[in-house]
């Protein structure tokens, strides 16, 4: 991550002059000590050039991450964290650190690349390459920032959002997910770097989706990643995040946290494709990606979607969730994850009827090889307010192997007699018998899995925004590859 | 085309195929009869390279490859079909996509470029028509909750666009009806040419009535007992298997 980082400086910087990075010259002189505490945050604070009000907000979530218990895991098998033993601001490395040429990119990474279809332009810098060239989205960027200006959307930095838009920030940052929620959300409330801030005002439908400039910027996230969208009255977004390409990333632990907020009549659509480096055959290596994502439905009529594709990390804890304050209000959660050789994933989400009339949706694909174990974990709680609240869940599971698992895990919690729940379930193994069906009909035996999984996945995959959705089948064919015979 | 010399074959230590020569020529349709139990199927998957099955001793040449060292989809491409008599059921893959997919599989195995989508479109189409097989039904997920009938056109529109050099049709008759049978018989004649080789494997003569093969072979517990023209399709639908099978 941290090789990137300046190169994606670089980039908006030409997209928009006036953004200054304080340091950016002097980059190699910033070191700041490894270790948790005050001091450090108040450095993080001050490299950003924080107003008071931002700092106090880090320090009070300081004191009530030192407060709270540690997270115990169910299913994942995750090593003790060293709170101590981390930077908690990501140094890029300096020019003559980096790698010279895609020669010194581990040949792996390249031929995903080169499967993808990524231009060798994005190639070096998605590996941490430095590069001088400007890139086409570049352009592509500033059409768009100028477009949407004028119809008074802001899209910006979340640190440019709290020097530019403070009474947005400070109104609904940690309105979702509360400082005190658990202890990733309140180590990222502390340390939180850098991440995406969207506003779209009363009445204003976005008039493109959110990301595609993106897949560079949505690399800027680092470690802990601080996103915050807000759509105001009768507006609609869809927001893609992430990146297909697999990124070289000195990252173990990323706890991003992530809120969404939708007023009367809004829709938020926010897609995911994640697929960071899921360490290696053995198991070493690895993100761990511990997310908190969560969005509120507050007003009327308002809707909020998530579709996620997850194939990468190590480790993967993320339950998107769907608070659903106001009346007639609308939840729903399309995933696909995709466990292969030692991976964990315990993914799923939380629907919370609060509202009356309230529905919500669940449809989640699991598809587990190698030796790795994929969970669905889910929740729907339906308080006694929600009349006439509905839920329809639905978990599939995909077996590649006789080594691997996946369980699913569904609470249901319903608090009054006129809601309506359903939960459908169903495992499979991958069928030999089909394989050989379209080997032969030509096709070779990666391309026969991938063909397989993603009519598995094709219920979920279909909701992504069309580009993303093609890349997301090519990337499911590929983290199956030698999943087979 | 097809040279099949002394093969034997067994499945976890059983012996199915015990002996079996066939010598299949450029521009000939073979048909393969035998009861149940016989080999008919196991000799289908062999040549196609099904796994699980052990070849213990024996040749097969394919237009001058050793086939038997090739793998299931390297066959595929070199043109080697068969019509699966149970074809598998794939959910959530659309039918014309699935076509799409083996056409350009097989378009790259041959260094081609893809078939550009309009040409793939009328082609599909065109073959489509001539088997009586509804658009509507190529936007469907493969083969999934058709009819046994609407399962046995769909292979052979795939053969079809295919167009493979060796086509071998396992039962594709069991399940149809008279009007199917005929349509999906039709089918195949279209495709006879003098560069192309059918092996027709079937329970019943029915099915030859529609496609006359050039050749007659009757397998019997694992080799092929007699072999003749179309008339020992007509003697063996008089004197039934155990007959012609005492008197080979």
């Amino acid at each position: 991550m941290a090789a990137t980082e300046q190169t994606i400086k670089q980039v908006n910087t030409l997209g928009n002059s006036d953004y200054k990075y304080g340091f950016s010259t002097d980059v190699d002189e910033i070191r700041p000590p490894k270790g948790l505490n005050e001091e450090i945050i108040k450095f993080i604070s001050a490299q950003k050039d924080e107003p008071e009000w931002m700092l106090e907000w880090r320090l009070n979530a300081f004191k009530v991450f030192n407060k709270l218990p540690k997270p115990q895991w169910a299913k994942l098998n995750i090593p003790e964290i060293d709170y101590q033993d981390c930077y908690y601001y990501s140094i890029p490395k300096s020019l003559k650190d980096k790698p010279k040429s895609l020669d010194e990119i581990d040949p792996e990474i390249l031929k995903t690349y080169e499967k993808l279809g990524i231009p060798l332009k994005e190639q070096k810098m998605l590996s941490g390459i430095a590069v001088d060239a400007v890139f086409d989205s570049v352009s592509v960027a500033t059409t768009y920032k100028k477009q949407l200006s004028d119809l008074g959307i802001v899209f910006c930095s979340i640190s440019e959002a709290v020097k530019t838009h403070p009474e947005l920030v400070k109104k609904y940052l940690g309105s979702v997910i509360p400082v005190s929620d658990h202890s990733f959300a309140a180590l990222n409330s502390a340390v939180f770097t850098d991440g995406s801030f969207i506003y779209i005002p009363e009445g204003v439908k976005c008039p493109v989706e959110l990301s595609t400039y993106f897949r560079i910027n949505a690399m800027n996230t680092g470690q802990f990643e601080r996103t915050l969208i807000i759509a105001d009255k009768d507006s609609y977004v869809s927001y893609l995040e992430g990146c297909t390409a697999p990124m070289r990333d000195e990252n173990q632990l990323h706890a991003a946290n992530v809120e969404l907020v939708a007023l009367d009549n809004a829709e938020i659509k926010y897609s995911t494709v994640q697929n960071w480096y899921p360490g290696d055959k053995e198991g070493k290596g690895g993100i761990y990606n511990f997310v908190t994502k969560r969005g509120a439905c507050r007003g009327k009529n308002s809707k909020i979607s998530w579709t996620q594709v997850e194939t990468g990390s190590a480790i993967t804890w993320k339950y998107p969730s769907c608070i659903l304050q106001g009346d007639n209000s609308k939840g729903e959660f399309y995933s696909v994850a995709i466990t292969n050789n030692m991976q964990q994933a315990d993914t799923g989400t939380k629907m919370i009827h609060i509202g009356k009339n309230t529905s919500s949706k669940i449809i989640s694909k699991g598809i587990s090889a190698g030796k790795a174990n994929n969970t669905y974990r889910g929740l729907v709680n339906i308080l006694s307010k929600a009349k006439n609240a509905r839920n329809f869940t639905q978990c599939d599971s995909l077996l590649i192997g006789n080594q691997c698992g996946a369980h699913t895990v569904p609470y249901i919690e319903s608090s009054n007699s006129d809601s309506m729940v359903e939960h459908e379930a169903t495992t499979s193994k991958i069928n030999e018998d089909q394989l050989f069906y379209c080997q032969q009909r030509g096709l070779n035996s990666e391309d026969a899995v991938g063909l397989i999984v993603n009519g598995f996945c094709k219920e979920v995959l279909q909701h992504l925004p069309m580009e993303f959705a093609v890349e997301a089948q090519k990337l499911v064919a590929i983290s199956l590859e030698g999943s087979v015979g | 085309m097809l040279e099949i010399k002394n093969l034997h074959v067994s499945i976890e230590e059983k012996k199915i195929i015990k002996g079996l020569d066939l010598s299949i020529n450029k521009g000939e349709v073979h048909a393969l009869m035998g009861p149940n139990g016989s080999g008919k199927s196991t000799l289908s998957y062999v040549l196609s390279g099904k796994d699980k099955y052990e070849i213990n001793d024996g040749t097969i040449d394919y237009n001058g490859k050793n086939l038997l060292e090739l793998d299931v989809d390297e066959r595929a491409n070199e043109g080697l079909f068969l019509a699966f008599q149970y074809p598998m059921e794939i959910p959530g893959v659309q039918t014309s996509f699935f076509l799409k997919t083996a056409i350009n599989s097989k378009r790259k195995y041959l260094g081609q470029s893809e078939m550009d989508a309009l040409e793939f479109a009328k082609l599909m189409k065109s073959k489509a028509e001539e088997l009586n097989i509804s658009t509507e039904m190529l936007k469907r997920d493969l083969n999934v909750n058709y009819s046994g009938g609407e399962k046995k056109k769909q292979e052979i529109l795939q053969m079809s666009m295919l167009s493979p050099k060796m086509a071998i049709l396992d039962e594709t008759d069991s399940g149809l009806d008279i009007d199917a049978l005929r349509i999906v018989s039709e089918g195949v004649n279209k495709l006879r040419n003098s560069d192309n080789s059918f092996l027709v494997i079937t329970h019943y003569q029915r099915l030859l009535n529609y496609i006359k093969p050039d050749f007659v072979h009757i397998i019997a517990d694992g080799k092929i007992v007699k072999s003749g023209d179309y008339s020992l399709a007509l003697e063996l639908e008089e004197k039934g298997y155990e007959e012609i099978s005492q008197t080979a």
